[in-house]
């Protein structure tokens, strides 16, 4: 039974282990497309490879070895249909105005709404967005980020920081056209 | 800058995730620091932003029946192709394999078409309670993320003393504690946090002889684990998802 499914194992285990994931699957893919329809194709092209891949599954972290699926899944994605998303992470010195540290002083706001929140989350850089989908949204340790991103955990440290002072510029940016003044 | 170093560790340290050395050094600056010290409160502000935040994007109504569908259709067509001769057999097993999981599919959804069980009986209770602790003011009895503030409150409200568990390292901080009444009788109930999702914790007593199910449930889209730990019956409710809310009970089983 189990040979006669290209070795994916049998559909409990599957639905036991991989399905209740589907929130976390859909979460990254929704936040490394920024499309609903897109997302939920992903999703599903994702659980058609994990279902493939289940016989590889060596147990542990599922969610952490399903995301790694959907993100490999959402990037190839991006690199067919957008890939000029894919070099913005590179540009950063045109963002970034010389001597930015200075804004250590410059005080954020007290509340930010959720909304002002999403759309400089939307705004930011791909990789910069995952780091900090990983972290603030999943909970992740900067150890799990690392292995996901294939990256060291030193740079999962700097995505993190340089996500984070752009998001607060980009909140303040939007908050300095709303007219309101904080502190 | 000379700070510049201590900015990238400023979000390790926020994140939690600095060994104590380089912690240590972090704060033994920050105090000397003000431009440092005003980034931390700056950097907490936006985790705050976060944490109250509705950023979270749960799969859509509709992409669950999705993915099972395309899954369970991959299983019973996905046959190799071997030789002619062999094909018509195998797909006599794809016809199979789609019986099976349509069998599978089915067993799972068998315990909603019985009539309700005792152990749903108990799930039901537990989640109305869950649901009833959301609403304004009723969560909380007793507030602290100290397990040796709420332990101990519990001392002649309950006939027994219930375990307290501090999870905060773990990302499921405790947040407090409170009085309910399930399965006729006083039990503890201690509330959990992760991100945004509460976690209710009942604890009480196993009784001698009495096997209360250990099967994980879902009543109205709430995720029910139960677990026997150490002469206690366990029982976690939450919208968190089934994966996490199991690790959280394997963590408090530990």
């Amino acid at each position: 039974m189990t040979d006669n499914m290209g070795g994916a194992g049998e559909p409990g285990r599957f639905e036991q282990v991989v399905m209740p994931h589907l929130d976390a699957a859909y979460n990254l893919a929704r936040w490394l497309v920024r499309n609903p329809a897109d997302a939920e194709d992903i999703v599903q092209e994702s659980y058609l490879r994990a279902f493939k891949f289940f016989g590889g599954y060596q147990g542990g972290n599922a969610r952490a070895w399903l995301l790694k699926i959907v993100r490999n899944t959402s990037y190839s994605f991006i690199e067919k249909r957008r890939p000029a998303e894919l070099t913005e992470e590179f540009d950063e010195k045109i963002h970034v105005p010389e001597g930015d540290r200075a804004d250590a002083e410059t005080v954020l706001v007290q509340s930010v709404e959720s909304r002002m929140l999403r759309e400089a989350l939307e705004e930011l850089p791909v990789n910069f967005r995952e780091a900090l989908v990983y972290r603030e949204l999943e909970g992740l340790s900067y150890k799990e980020i690392a292995e996901l991103m294939d990256v060291p955990i030193g740079t999962v440290m700097s995505s993190l920081a340089r996500g984070r002072t752009r998001l607060r510029e980009a909140l303040l940016r939007a908050r300095g056209k709303e007219g309101i003044r904080g502190l | 800058m000379v700070c510049d170093d201590n900015a990238r560790l400023l979000h390790g340290y926020v994140d939690g995730e600095l060994d104590l050395v380089r912690s240590l050094e972090i704060e033994e600056h920050l105090r000397g620091c003000p431009d440092c010290a005003q980034e931390l409160r700056n950097q907490e502000t936006l985790r705050k932003a976060f944490r109250a935040s509705s950023l979270y994007e749960r799969a859509p109504k509709g992409l669950e029946a999705r993915v099972r569908a395309s899954v369970a259709s991959a299983a019973s067509g996905n046959v190799v192709p071997i030789s002619r001769s062999r094909r018509a057999v195998m797909n006599w097993f794809a016809v199979a394999a789609a019986i099976l999981v349509a069998l599978v599919l089915t067993w799972k959804m068998l315990p909603n078409l019985r009539g309700p069980s005792e152990s749903d009986m108990l799930a039901e209770e537990v989640v109305a309670s869950h649901i009833r602790s959301l609403q304004p003011n009723h969560l909380m009895d007793v507030q602290s993320t100290d397990q040796h503030t709420v332990k101990p409150w519990f001392n002649g409200k309950l006939d027994y003393s219930p375990p307290v568990k501090d999870l905060t390292a773990d990302g499921f901080p405790l947040v407090g504690g409170r009085l309910d009444y399930v399965d006729h009788r006083n039990v503890a109930a201690l509330i959990y946090k992760r991100n945004q999702h509460m976690i209710n914790v009942y604890e009480w007593p196993d009784e001698p002889g009495d096997e209360k199910t250990a099967r994980p449930k879902v009543i109205q889209g709430y995720n029910v684990v139960f677990w026997h730990s150490s002469g206690m019956y366990l029982c976690a409710v939450s919208d968190l998802n089934a994966g996490e809310l199991r690790q959280f009970s394997q963590l408090l089983q530990q």
